[in-house]
């Protein structure tokens, strides 16, 4: 195996592309070592992103925030601005794994990594965050919810590795929850999550709303009836209802060790009518 | 397979080593550097046992190739007490009884030294949330939990 | 040991909380667990495991292993001559597979190379050519007639014909008649239960290093709770003599009974002897979760009868456990234990071990007691709940107590059962307000307790100080225990004394630390010792005195005159004696050596409040309360120590852990992430209250605490969680997904 540390974007993409074999980019490493240490992944080449520049920065963009891939998940918990306008990315990307894989893991992992349980990827989706994908014909921007493409599956083509995130400006009344269920209180990987992110109305009803479920299918699944549902409405008992629905409808989960389909159904709909419900109240509104 | 030379401070000690490109920097720390207090219990970041401090974050050793040490800060438990004075959340743990079999303790001990370094008034329920990633299979975490408040207010001066 | 009637000493020390004496060592990293040793030129060696749950080993193909560069020896099953006996070839071929892989993760060769990733690349170039056959993983399948044979021929005599061949063993214990006692019952509840097995779990992974000379003589470090065990085991399946072999026990990080036995430890010996060389063996978590001891998993039915006034009437269990591949006398315990709270005139309970294509089962504190008392307990609460009785009365009225028969057949002496019951009643958590969605619930606990084998040495040093030699791995601050034990009986302070554990060639054999027997077996015996070396001083002094050795006494660390007749003469502490020793005889030690019984049983009682999301099946523990008697306790920092340890890994086996296996037989869940154990923020404090019945056994009254706090949580959250549910639950782990099932089933 080779190691390297690039210094630029350019030059992680040539390495990328020159590579004879297995190639991975390391950020945290919290999937990709646990994979070489359980002889899952052998990679050839192994491109250490975090001393480019920028990688490891958030920045404000646009109104909204510029997030490096290399950032982790700690970081972006410890950025009072960040956690004040994403709120549910931020607690989304706070649950992945412990303290310490918290001081390592990147939403770029996380997202890359190919999970549909991926604690980070439902906020993202529902925020609607691009990904700024650098390759060999140069960067591109991608909706995230583009990027998934099922279990352990991405859309990135062959040398091409995610650089940073962008999440738009907010306007107010806005904002977003994360929920996911776990049997434990923490280290468990999600068997059912939500994700919600609403615009207000001045008059307090649901201007636009976004949501998004994780590990309920082979990919974290924007669910556009389950933000239709909330459209117009305070969040009453009818509209969570629908909303609830929507969400039941749009899973088509498995049955494994962390859950079954009838457990993960029924639950993503319950996580969706809580978050929703946080998020409606993090936004202003009232119920 | 090539060697990669690297150089880092290891509790405030200049060292440098040669590792294997794959190499973890847990394996590094106990077999190339003899520092065999950081323990390995699973490999795969779910239970602590391994945890350090790199650059003043905490994170698993077993989660980190030696490679990346190249010029970092790290903190393991052999550098917490100072010649034969303990930390006090080492006395604590001693006198509070917070730990039986001790394989866990020094994953336990650089973990609880990082939260009260940056929170040095956790609630319980911070205590419990922050050290969830730290197995321990002996104590059921009681006694670890009143030791680490114990030694924080020791620390405050409380 | 003579039977203590009354133990009504005023202990100085005994009961005092001292700090531990490996504390340092433990918090500085200093100290040497099993992985933490290495040897110059040591090798490392890395075992290749079955990827099927049952095949049949047609070839081994090692050529291409031993070709490559850096490998130093590979061996295989063929490198091992079997021992006769049925218990050690079963060790010997768990250790490594023979003419069939009998699990997933069953050791089918090993290797040692210069280094960890040369040992890997070599286990990737040996070739095994397996023949799949059919697999059972199920105890209830596995005793169906037809069923996969997991091993042919095993069943003892005691199996009728006509039964699967994997039913290795039957038993059956009681008293009284069953049908009259359930005619006199208002009402009769019978359920079914069933329960996943579960792991040890101990942080430390199974490590060794091992050294072997072309003389036959060989060196082995290992984490292990028996040192003298790793000896004789490994001794038999070597073909070596016991002495030749030295075990050390370094450290151990975690045992709960799962390092009673070897794995990795004949195979790092045969991998030595063969490269001439050290080979170390550290297992990786999956081997431990593949290959090492789970409990049983078990299918329990029970039946009690009860007046409507809260008396039992008649109970009946019928346990079917499995302990993997092997003939496994787990089942026995469990038949045992399940109705061991309970005073009862009509009492009978029947155990089955059938094999599956499981790991070989290893002792799992209170191994096999858990799953029956489970059942038993929560069988009361649903007969307390339809009679609307209060569950600590029916207990409180169905105690077993001091003179009654046992339902496995001891008459029990002083106990302490009614004392928990009471201490529980009365305690403020009993009577708490719940709120919606929460509810109450209480199991009892038993656990016999162990005495054995046992050597004591204690040496005194020129300088008054006192070194104690014993042969059993602390596991759970037991060199503390024994320390304060010997500095009460020598009357000289705790820190004058060191306990340390010693290997096998330096110390005469002493059980494995188990059946929660050392601070038991290990305290009495240092006490003893110390006795003995009293005795050595009392003589020596009335030598310097020119008196007969009967007109001296002990008292307070110092030989005294024994009255006005002995003569007037100034006491003589330990120290003044033990310093002039040289001219009074030499060196001066105490011994002990006993086979110890009287180890007396224990009773335990846990309260438990949880709350179950009606919505995700989710249970939160909110509040939790172990009440136990200790007999005595010796040091309660640790006793208490054991109540909450074990009670946690009681609440992790109730509500998430579990061996989760794939239509192909391979465990899915062979790491942390998804096996689940509690991690410090599912739970909240965990109380405890120490009752002290004193051991009539043992001459300061203790009795083993380790293993009883593990067996009532598994009822006593089953119990909460049916109350708070409005539903009762019958299968164990009682994961989300299984708690909402039945509440959707209910709703």
């Amino acid at each position: 195996m080779q190691y390297e540390r690039p210094q630029s974007t350019a030059e992680a993409a040539r390495l990328l592309h020159g590579a004879t074999g297995p190639a991975r980019i390391l950020a945290g490493g919290t999937d990709l070592i646990v994979q070489m240490n359980a002889g899952v992944a052998e990679p050839a080449l192994v491109v250490d992103i975090k001393r480019i520049a920028g990688l490891r920065d958030i920045v404000a963009e646009d109104g909204g925030f510029r997030i490096g891939a290399a950032v982790s998940c700690a970081e972006m918990g410890e950025h009072a601005a960040l956690a004040a306008a994403w709120p549910g990315i931020v607690e989304g990307a706070n649950l992945i794994g412990s303290t310490q894989v918290q001081g390592r893991a990147t939403m770029a992992g996380n997202l890359c990594n190919g999970s549909p349980a991926a604690d980070s990827v439902p906020g993202l989706v529902a925020a609607g965050a691009t990904a700024r994908i650098v390759g060999p014909e140069g960067e591109r921007d991608c909706p995230v919810a583009e990027i998934p493409a099922g279990p352990g599956k991405t859309t990135l083509k062959p040398g091409e590795f995610v650089a940073s995130f962008f999440l738009p400006g907010r306007p107010a009344r806005a904002s977003d929850a994360y929920l996911r269920f776990i049997p434990r209180t923490e280290m468990d990987i999600a068997v059912a999550s939500a994700a919600v992110n609403l615009v207000l109305a001045e008059d307090g009803s649901v201007a636009e709303a976004r949501v998004a479920l994780g590990a309920v299918a082979p990919t974290v699944r924007l669910v556009d009836a389950a933000g239709a549902a909330l459209v117009g409405t305070r969040l009453e008992e009818d509209a969570l209802e629908a909303l609830a629905k929507a969400c039941r409808d749009a899973c088509a989960p498995i049955d494994d060790k962390r859950g079954t389909i009838e457990f993960r159904t029924k639950v993503a709909g319950v996580l969706a009518r809580r978050a929703a419900l946080i998020a409606y109240t993090r936004a202003g509104g009232r119920t | 397979m090539k060697t990669i030379p690297v150089s880092t401070r290891v509790n405030g000690d200049s060292v440098e080593f040669l590792c294997a490109p794959e190499e973890t920097l847990l394996d590094a720390l106990r077999n190339r550097l003899g520092l065999t207090g950081a323990k390995e219990g699973c490999g795969s970041g779910d239970c602590g046992a391994c945890s350090v401090l790199v650059d003043g974050r905490l994170v698993c050793a077993c989660l980190v190739l030696a490679a990346e040490a190249e010029g970092a800060e790290i903190a393991t438990v052999e550098g917490m007490a100072e010649g034969e004075r303990l930390h006090p959340l080492q006395r604590h743990f001693i006198d509070s009884a917070a730990l039986q079999c001790g394989v866990c303790t020094p994953g336990i001990l650089v973990a609880a030294k990082a939260l009260l370094d940056h929170n040095p008034d956790p609630s319980d329920e911070e205590v419990r949330y922050w050290l969830a990633g730290n197995l321990c299979r002996c104590t059921g975490y009681d006694k670890i939990v009143r030791a680490v408040q114990s030694a924080a207010a020791e620390m405050r001066g409380a | 040991m003579t039977r203590q009637d009354k133990i009504t000493r005023a202990f100085k020390q005994v009961g005092t909380r001292p700090p531990r004496p490996d504390g340092i060592d433990k918090v500085t990293g200093r100290a040497m667990y099993g992985a933490d040793m290495t040897a110059p030129g040591m090798l490392w060696g890395k075992v290749l495991r079955s990827p099927h749950a049952h095949a049949r080993i047609r070839s081994i193909d090692t050529s291409a292993a031993e070709a490559l560069e850096g490998v130093k020896a590979v061996v295989t099953g063929a490198d091992f001559t079997l021992p006769e006996d049925d218990f050690y070839r079963d060790v010997a071929v768990n250790c490594m597979a023979q003419d069939a892989a009998l699990y997933d993760g069953h050791a089918v060769a090993a290797v040692a190379a210069v280094s960890e990733a040369v040992a890997k690349a070599a286990l990737k170039l040996i070739k095994v050519e397996y023949e799949v056959l059919p697999h059972v993983i199920d105890v209830d399948a596995a005793m169906t007639t037809g069923a996969p044979v997991v091993q042919p021929g095993r069943a003892y005599e005691n199996v009728p014909e006509g039964m699967s061949e994997n039913v290795t063993s039957h038993c059956e214990f009681g008293h009284g008649d069953l049908a009259a006692g359930f005619a006199k019952a208002d009402v009769i509840v019978e359920r079914s239960f069933r329960t996943a097995a579960t792991h040890q779990g101990y942080i430390e992974p199974h490590a060794c290093l091992a050294s072997m000379g072309g003389d036959g003589r060989a060196d082995l470090w290992c984490c292990t709770q028996g040192q003298f065990h790793v000896r004789e085991v490994c001794a038999e399946i070597l073909g070596m003599e016991s002495s030749q072999l030295r075990v050390t026990a370094s450290e151990i990080g975690g045992g709960f009974g799962g390092k009673t036995t070897v794995f990795i430890e004949p195979v790092a010996l045969a991998l030595s002897r063969k490269a001439g060389r050290p080979v170390k063996i550290v297992m990786k978590r999956d081997e431990v979760f593949r290959a090492t001891g789970p409990t049983v998993h078990s299918s329990i039915d029970v039946k009690i009868g009860m007046t409507r006034d809260g008396r039992i009437t008649a109970g009946e269990a019928h346990l079917r456990y499995s302990g993997g591949a092997f003939p496994c006398g787990t089942v026995d315990m469990g038949a045992q234990s399940a109705f061991a709270a309970y005073d009862l005139d009509a009492v009978r309970t029947f155990g089955w071990n059938a094999m599956t294509n499981r790991p070989k089962e290893a002792a799992y504190r209170a191994p096999g007691a858990p799953q029956a008392i489970y059942a038993v307990e929560s069988v009361v609460d649903e007969l307390c709940q339809k009679l609307g009785l209060d569950p600590l009365d029916v207990r409180i009225l169905n105690a077993a107590r001091k003179g009654t028969k046992s339902a496995y057949g001891p008459t029990f002496d002083e106990i302490g059962l009614l004392a928990t019951l009471e201490a529980a009643k009365a305690h403020p958590h009993y009577t708490a307000p719940l709120g919606p969605n929460q509810g109450r619930g209480l199991s009892c606990g038993f656990w016999f307790n162990f005495g054995g084998n046992t050597c004591v040495t204690m040496n005194l040093a020129f300088d008054g100080t006192v070194t104690i030699t014993e042969g059993n791995p602390d596991i759970g601050g037991s060199r503390a225990s024994i320390s304060l034990m010997a500095a009460e009986e020598l009357g000289i302070p705790y820190d004058k004394v060191r306990t340390i554990v010693a290997d096998t060639a330096s110390i005469g054999h002493n059980d494995i630390t188990d059946g929660s027997r050392v601070t038991f077996s290990v305290g009495l015996a240092a006490i003893e010792a110390a006795r003995d070396a009293i005795a050595k001083m009392c003589a020596r002094v009335a030598k310097i005195w020119g008196i007969d050795p009967d007109a001296v006494e002990w008292k307070d660390g110092a030989v005294h005159p024994s009255g006005p007749n002995a003569g007037k003469f100034p006491p003589m502490t330990l120290a003044e004696i033990a310093a002039t020793s040289p001219n009074t005889g030499g060196p001066i030690a105490g011994h002990y050596e006993v086979n110890a019984d009287g180890a007396g049983v224990s009773f335990g009682v846990h309260l438990v409040d949880v709350e179950v999301d009606p919505e995700t099946g989710a249970t939160k523990v909110l509040r939790y309360t172990v009440f136990q008697d200790a007999g005595k306790a010796v040091h309660p920092d640790y006793v208490e120590g054991q109540m909450q340890g074990g009670a946690v890994q009681g609440i992790g086996w109730a509500l998430n852990e579990e061996y989760i296996y794939g239509e192909d037989g391979r465990l899915q869940n062979p790491g942390f992430l998804d096996y689940r154990v509690p991690v410090a923020s599912d739970l909240p404090e965990i109380e405890t209250v120490i009752l002290e019945i004193p051991n009539p056994g043992h001459p300061y009254g203790v009795r083993g605490v380790g293993e009883t706090p593990i067996v009532p949580p598994l009822a006593a959250i089953s119990n909460a969680v049916s109350r708070a549910a409005g539903v009762r639950l019958t299968e164990l782990p009682m994961s989300p997904p299984r708690i909402l099932k039945a509440l959707s089933a209910q709703g």
